[in-house]
């Protein structure tokens, strides 16, 4: 891999950025892998990355329908954080902010992660009661996460309205200083990059269209559009269209697939220190390096794969927006988009064997995925390798939809993420 | 002063009326009619911007919302001050204030442009390959730096002054752009009977009409077509016209949303006017005729102050009465570029050079400027241009001779040809094909909901362009008639255009794609050569297309580029995804009137008004105010609620519980669908009798409570929580109408329809009483969980002897309309018996004082009924209820599932956070459970807590610890009743 | 914003239902004799198609009624909706 540098920025300052070599090859695929991943996102190729790294296995392919990092990795506002509520999720998502401390000098690309710090707002006394124990839970488990009062937000964060004319004031917040945000597309290229280097085949524009088991039922190999390509390990992290490749290979899954949408404003000049989180009013933004405050909120309510959401849904994420920042109001949106979220009856994800051979899935990430892509992959990794969870994703299975070990964030917190 | 550029005659502006303004402090004049682009360029001001990344000084590029260059912040007051517009769309109007950004110290001189000489070093993606070392750089040493030197203008530091509406319509067909195709079609469309509306995102009808000079090719008056058009239009009662109406958006079903600049342009608005007002339109059918865009040709040194687009010239020229320039180079690629030379050169201005980089130049509008001895020449570019505020000069060069000429220039005008402005067409999922003849995509065909028209498909001539709208138009309105005439088709096709995609000008220097972020060919050349092969990887890479303008003028030179580069045909290399929006929307606009109490339905109960009388405190409970505490004078909240517990232990207090949630279950299976609802029995409750009531979902975990009382064999009056009602209710309405339709029973949400006054305390019976008529509230004829039906001061009641405070208590539930006189009656009968309001607070300390849970508080989402102590209520010998499969699973018999409990601090004092963690003496790091209500209770006189605990039941005596941040507190586990367990009180 | 066919009162806007999940998931007449494996399926799996998708909705704000739909989930056009116990069309 051609390492990046300050002196390797200037070399090419002086030859016209002649001598940059491509950041990942563009292989045809082989006829056959010992691993290969369905779905070249964040996630994806995270996994590839540690397989080769951490596991030293080799002749490993990612196959991406599209171009990599194309769905929710580059869909998403980059929120980073672990202020989970269940000892399970928050070492889950810590795990993955532990890594993301580091990721720009394991990868040598710079991620642009940046702790900029989460506030997440209450409006009432029920979210004081819910973030107050998240921030008791969090700090047992050595996750870092604080209380604020009204006036200590505000510190924090000086452009939030906290005055008592709001519909639903700000009563304090939990704060999780080591949360940030980070550059989505950077995260894709940088792991791709990473891999590449380690020997993955990254192969675009190559669709998976049937999973074909052997007599045992086990995995034998993938159908694609480029051609049919043996293999014994797949692992599918597919994200929205995870139910369709899981569909291949038999199995039914507990996900639902929707639109979530997210926004833009015109850049400007800083104006906006942190992360703001208001789940009671639905609504979240920070403010991107290059100035555009990056807005989102939930999903659309119906499942659907069209990328596309309907207006009432932004409107309703700007009126929060317009409430906690009156000086944002004439701001404008500059671009909206979807994504696809795979979303689980628990909202928390799957990193797990199947019940076929050879068949690992990674996914249910929810509107929460981009900030766990490198633990997941570290973690879908080891379990692909070693046909086994690790300690950290072993209550994520499949099997607690069964046996009712649930892991529900969602309605422990009775809030949406 | 009139500006020296302006024109003597012509123009649409008006000229006996002369407009101040202030740009970066200096005061110019314009007229009613102009834009801050157009009146500042009248004054032969050009420079009016910086680039975001290199702070290039830029200039007006084009004339509409395709600037990329030409961004301002406009407004003098903070409150209604806006940054990033376009001075091609802001009107002037008195005391108009804009000043331009992205520069320190001024426009002229920015310091920020050390950038551009540093740019050897900031290629496209510089960012992701430095900056990491140390670690900690980025955070705090580079990213600040990049963060301030990024971002365009300043956010507004104040609340906006204004306000915005919203509209919802309906019409027949939404004709998008009032073009002379869009304005043909609206004329079509309405003379086919249809409810036309027309919206344009300009001041005035007219699109190019505006433009161009008077005659069509066809020898057509445009101005007058228009006029004779639109008074057709303004005359006819089916249609609506919109200008400054920009269509933004194409939504599923042909739901197109528009936004309306209402008052921008005034000067003095009136204060009801709202700023911006968003239309969301259903339409049956809709015509986008929404025109196309001028490509700039990409050359070195294309971005300078000076360099224009061709056709904004010409607009500049016949709309606004300014000469952009005075001595003019053409660099061209379509014959297009011709009429423009020959417009300007008849208005006198001087045509120093036409550079076409085609080998021939042979259409009708070249050959009628070689007549005129326009100095043109063919198979040649721009190979540099000098200057640098402003242009000086431009060097050409012959295509591969190397010969050059430098021709002093002011004003260097640029067209690649056009691009179809198919944004909206996109957005409704419309598939695009591109055209070789046109190097554009233009759309594949209409949806049967959507048709293109004009410019948009390709159909640059005015007389074609009519004739294509109108047949849209009448297609349009025919198809909104099923039933009627044959259906009309369309007959025009799209014609070869003769214009060339100039792919690339042969220079191997640096040229700007994408002006704003200074995209350049280096870049884009950069990123196919670092593997990004996908259009939407060169786009993120370089950020080309990512301005504000959204690549309305580089996207296809960007995406040529990319196909040059990779030696691959444009259609293969295909588009990047068109978003909404079309151009930025004012958040405001989206956001409407939903502020402050508009925000979100503020819900009251019939007596807020008295509570709020009486200094309530309120809180919010989902969308109700309820009274938290009732302080007296002075009186923080801990001693109010102290006071308030006292009266309902002693005496009596009174209790407004209207936001419980009320659903009415009537039916002769009424009590067998409420057995299959709920985890109790109902068959057996016999009338005049209430039972608590416990609900789970599916999953078998607790998901709402109340009491539910049997009125009649075949009515059941339910109370859910607060929060639950609909909740609730919509579960209820599925099992019934899907699972169970053979069920005879009908619900009605009544909570609005009661208002439930609640009267606890030894004392409540004695005050009510007297009101009471027709029921017998004697202990023994009326027990605890007993209802009735009666009359209270003549209206009529329904009443629970119910208790969520462990007292003997009532609920009164009159009808909504007279809640408040039968709370001010019992209010005044209760003085001489100490009655005193209590608010939720007092109430959440009586109830925890006996153990009572708070759905959402004890449970939240994954607690089962006997996690909560309540498996009491399970009926026995149920075959089934809704949840009950589930709670055989093998999670739900672990025995370290938490269980509630209470917990009594050691020293008695403290009071525990809620949501505090609990953990062992043994293991102080690991979590067994959680603090899930905690009170210092006044009856007690001292704290207690409810605490969901892993294994909690067992564990009764045992010391565990509350670890706080400043110390940890040692807690006692307890029965989670610490008040009257047997209950002496609430059956007395 | 969909304009989502309601079988009693015609094209709606979707502000006006609820979405109410798949289609054709009939809640066991005995779950007690169901393993645990059956009732999770019942629980939790769902066909989430990419295309044809056979849904309920709930006009909440109008009839009140919960009724089926066909939606193609790539575009979100509705292809017809139809009362429950009937046959699609």
């Amino acid at each position: 891999m051609q390492r990046f540098s300050a002196l390797a920025l200037a070399r090419n300052a002086l030859s016209g950025q002649t001598g940059w070599q491509r950041q990942w090859r563009s292989p045809d695929p082989a006829k056959r892998y010992n691993a290969i991943i369905i779905g070249g996102g964040g996630h994806g190729l995270a996994t590839a990355f540690h397989l080769a790294r951490d596991h030293g296995m080799r002749n490993i392919a990612v196959l991406e329908k599209s171009w990599i990092g194309g769905g929710n990795t580059g869909r998403n506002t980059t929120i980073i954080r672990s202020n989970y509520l269940f000892n399970a999720s928050s070492s889950l998502y810590d795990h993955a902010v532990k890594l993301w401390e580091n990721l720009s000098q394991t990868l040598n690309y710079n991620v642009m992660f940046s702790q900029r710090g989460v506030l997440m707002l209450a409006h009432n006394v029920h979210d004081e009661q819910v973030f107050k124990r998240h921030v008791h839970a969090n700090r047992l488990n050595g996750v870092d996460n604080e209380w604020l009062t009204a006036a200590q937000a505000k510190a924090f964060c000086p452009p939030l309205r906290i005055d008592a004319g709001m519909r639903y004031p700000v009563l304090g917040a939990a704060l999780q200083r080591r949360a940030g945000v980070a550059r989505h597309d950077a995260v894709a290229w940088g792991y791709a990059r990473a891999a590449d280097a380690l020997g993955v085949d990254i192969v675009e524009n190559c669709a998976a269209t049937s999973i074909v088991r052997d007599r045992q039922g086990a995995v034998e190999a993938v159908e694609t559009t480029r051609g049919r390509i043996a293999t014994a390990k797949i692992g599918v992290v597919a994200a929205g269209n995870t139910s369709v490749i899981m569909g291949m290979a038999g199995l039914r899954m507990p996900l639902e697939s929707f639109p979530l949408q997210a926004l833009v404003s015109e850049p400007v000049k800083p104006v906006l220190p942190c992360i703001v989180m208001s789940n009671t009013i639905h609504a979240y933004i920070s403010q991107s390096d290059k100035g555009e405050l990056v807005i989102g909120a939930g999903t659309d309510a119906y499942i659907s794969y069209s990328q596309r959401g309907a207006l009432h849904v932004s409107t309703h994420t700007l009126e929060a927006i317009c409430e906690l920042f009156p000086q944002f109001r004439r701001m404008r949106m500059l671009r909206n988009w979807g994504g696809i979220v795979d979303v689980t009856p628990d909202r928390s994800p799957i990193i797990a064997k199947t019940s076929v051979p050879g068949l690992y899935v990674n996914c249910g990430w929810g509107t929460g995925g981009f900030k766990a892509t490198p633990g997941s992959g570290h973690l879908f990794a080891w379990t692909m390798a070693k046909d086994e969870p690790h300690p950290i994703n072993a209550p994520f299975t499949l099997e607690r939809f069964r046996d009712g070990f649930l892991i529900d964030e969602a309605a422990a917190a009775a809030v949406s993420h | 002063m009139t500006g020296p550029f302006r024109t003597e005659i012509g123009g649409r502006i008006d000229r006996t009326r002369r407009i101040d303004f202030r740009f970066d402090g200096r005061l110019y004049s314009g007229h009613p009619g102009d834009n801050l682009a157009s009146a500042l360029l009248s004054h032969g001001v050009h420079l009016l911007g910086r680039s975001f990344k290199y702070h290039r000084p830029r200039g007006v590029l084009g004339a509409g919302s395709e600037e990329p260059n030409a961004l301002v912040r406009v407004g003098s007051y903070e409150s209604r001050a806006t940054p990033n517009l376009r001075a091609t769309q802001v009107e002037i109007h008195d005391l108009l204030v804009a000043e331009s950004q992205n520069r320190y110290p001024s426009l002229s001189f920015d310091v920020g442009a050390i950038n551009d000489v540093l740019s050897p070093l900031f290629p496209a993606g510089f960012y992701y390959k430095t900056f990491m070392w140390p670690a900690w750089g980025w955070r705090r040493l580079y990213e600040p730096i990049i963060r301030r030197m990024a971002g365009l203008g300043r956010a507004p530091t104040a609340p906006d002054a204004d306000i915005y509406a919203q509209r919802y319509v309906h019409c027949d067909v939404l004709v998008v752009g009032a073009g002379p195709a869009g304005l043909a079609a609206a004329r079509a469309a309405a003379q086919g009977g249809a409810r036309v509306l027309l919206c344009d995102e300009q001041s005035e009808f007219g699109g190019s009409l505006l433009s161009e000079p008077d005659t069509t090719e066809a020898g057509r008056n445009r101005l007058a077509w228009r006029a004779a058009t639109l008074a057709t239009l303004a005359a006819s009662d089916n249609v609506t016209l919109l200008t400054r109406s920009t269509a933004f958006g194409v939504f599923a079903d042909n739901f197109v949303a528009l936004v309306e600049r209402v008052t921008d342009h005034l000067a003095n608005p009136e204060p009801a006017l709202p700023r911006e007002r968003l239309w969301q339109v259903r339409a049956r059918q809709v015509v986008l005729a929404t025109g196309a865009i001028e490509r700039p040709m990409v050359f070195a040194g294309n971005d300078r102050p000076g360099v224009m687009l061709a056709g904004a010239a010409r607009t500049y020229l016949h709309r606004y009465g300014v000469r952009t320039g005075r001595r003019i180079v053409l660099a061209t690629s379509a014959d297009s570029a011709y009429g423009v030379a020959m417009d300007l050169h008849r208005a006198g201005l001087t045509i120093a050079a036409i550079a076409d980089v085609r080998n021939e130049a042979s259409g009708p509008l070249a050959a009628a400027a070689r007549a005129a001895g326009l100095p043109l020449r063919t198979s040649t570019h721009i190979a540099a241009t000098h200057g640098r505020l402003r242009i000086r000069g431009a060097t050409l060069a012959r295509n591969g001779t190397g010969a050059r000429e430098k021709v002093a220039c002011d004003l260097l005008l640029m067209s690649g040809g056009y691009t179809p402005t198919v944004h909206l067409y996109s957005q409704a999922r419309g598939t695009l094909r591109f055209d070789e003849s046109l190097g554009a995509f233009l759309p594949g065909g209409d949806t049967g909901i959507l048709q293109v028209a004009g410019a948009c498909r390709g159909i640059f001539a005015t007389d074609v362009a009519i004739a294509d709208g109108a047949e849209a138009g009448t297609v349009a309105a025919a198809r909104t008639d099923p039933g009627g005439a044959p259906q009309p088709v369309r007959t025009i096709s799209v014609p070869d255009s003769g214009a060339l995609l100039a792919r690339e000008a042969p220079c191997d220097r640096r040229a700007f794609v994408d002006f704003q972020n200074d995209v350049t060919t280096k870049d884009l050349r950069l990123a196919v050569r670092e593997g990004f092969v996908s259009v939407e990887h060169v786009k993120r890479y370089t950020t080309a297309g990512m301005a504000t303008d959204q690549g309305k003028t580089s996207n296809i030179n960007a995406l040529a580029l990319v196909a040059n580069e990779r030696r691959m045909d444009m259609a293969a290399v295909g588009l990047t995804t068109f978003r909404m929006p079309y151009t930025p929307v004012t958040f405001g606009t989206l956001a409407g009137a939903a502020r402050g109490n508009l925000f979100d339905p503020i819900r009251q109960t019939p007596i807020h008004a008295w509570a709020e009388d009486r200094g309530a405190v309120f809180e919010d409970v989902g969308m109700w105010k309820r009274a938290r505490y009732f302080p007296a004078a002075r009186e923080t909240m801990a001693q109010a609620v102290a006071r308030e517990c006292r009266a309902v232990r002693t005496g009596a207090g009174l209790f407004d519980a209207s936001t419980l949630g009320k659903i009415e279950v009537v039916g002769p299976d009424a009590a067998i669908f409420l057995e299959r609802m709920y985890v109790n029995n109902f068959r057996k409750l016999a009338v005049g009798r209430a039972r608590y009531g416990l609900m789970l979902g599916e999953d078998g975990f607790v998901l709402d409570d109340g009491v539910i009382g049997r009125l009649a064999p075949d009515r059941f009056h339910v109370t859910t929580t607060t929060g639950g009602a609909p909740r609730v209710l919509a579960m209820m309405e599925d099992y019934l109408q899907t699972e169970w339709p053979d069920l005879r029973v009908w619900l009605t949400s009544t909570t609005e329809e009661w208002a439930v006054v609640s009267i606890q305390g030894p004392r409540a019976r004695d005050i009510i009483a007297p009101f009471v008529i027709g029921i017998d509230l004697a202990p023994q004829a009326f027990p605890h969980m007993a209802v009735a039906e009666g009359t209270i001061l003549g209206v009529n009641l329904r009443i629970f002897r119910v208790s969520f405070t462990g007292e003997c208590g009532f609920e009164i539930n009159v009808p909504a309309d007279y809640g408040s006189d039968v709370w001010h009656a019992i209010m005044q009968q209760g003085t001489v018996f100490g009655l005193t309001p209590y608010g939720t607070e007092a109430m959440h300390v009586l109830r925890a004082e006996k153990g009572y849970i708070i759905v959402g508080q004890e449970s939240d989402g994954t607690a089962t009924p006997d996690d909560l102590g309540l498996g009491w209520a399970i009926g026995r010998g149920k075959s089934d209820f809704v949840g009950k499969r589930s709670l055989a699973r093998a999670a739900m018999r672990d025995p370290s599932r938490k269980q509630l409990v209470g917990l009594l601090t050691s020293n008695g004092e403290t009071v525990l956070q809620e949501g505090a963690q609990i953990v062992t003496a043994a293991n102080g790091n690991a979590s067994i459970g959680h603090v899930t209500s905690a009170y210092f209770s006044t009856t007690l006189g001292r704290s207690m807590a409810l605490a969901m605990i892993s294994g909690g039941k067992a564990r009764m005596g045992e010391k565990l610890l509350a670890p706080m941040l400043d110390r940890t507190h040692e807690v006692t586990v307890a029965p989670a009743m610490f008040y009257d367990p047997k209950g002496e009180r609430l059956y007395g | 914003m969909l304009l989502i066919p309601c079988p009693y009162c015609g094209p709606r806007p979707e502000l006006e239902f609820t979405y109410a999940g798949e289609a054709n998931i009939s809640r066991p007449a005995e779950p007690e004799s169901l393993s645990d494996e059956q009732w999770a399926a019942y629980l939790y799996q769902r066909t989430n198609p990419r295309g044809m998708h056979a849904e309920r909705w709930r006009h909440v704000h109008g009839c009140g009624r919960y009724f089926n739909a066909s939606r193609d989930t790539l575009s979100d056009q509705f292809q017809f909706s139809w009362k429950p116990g009937e046959s699609p069309p």
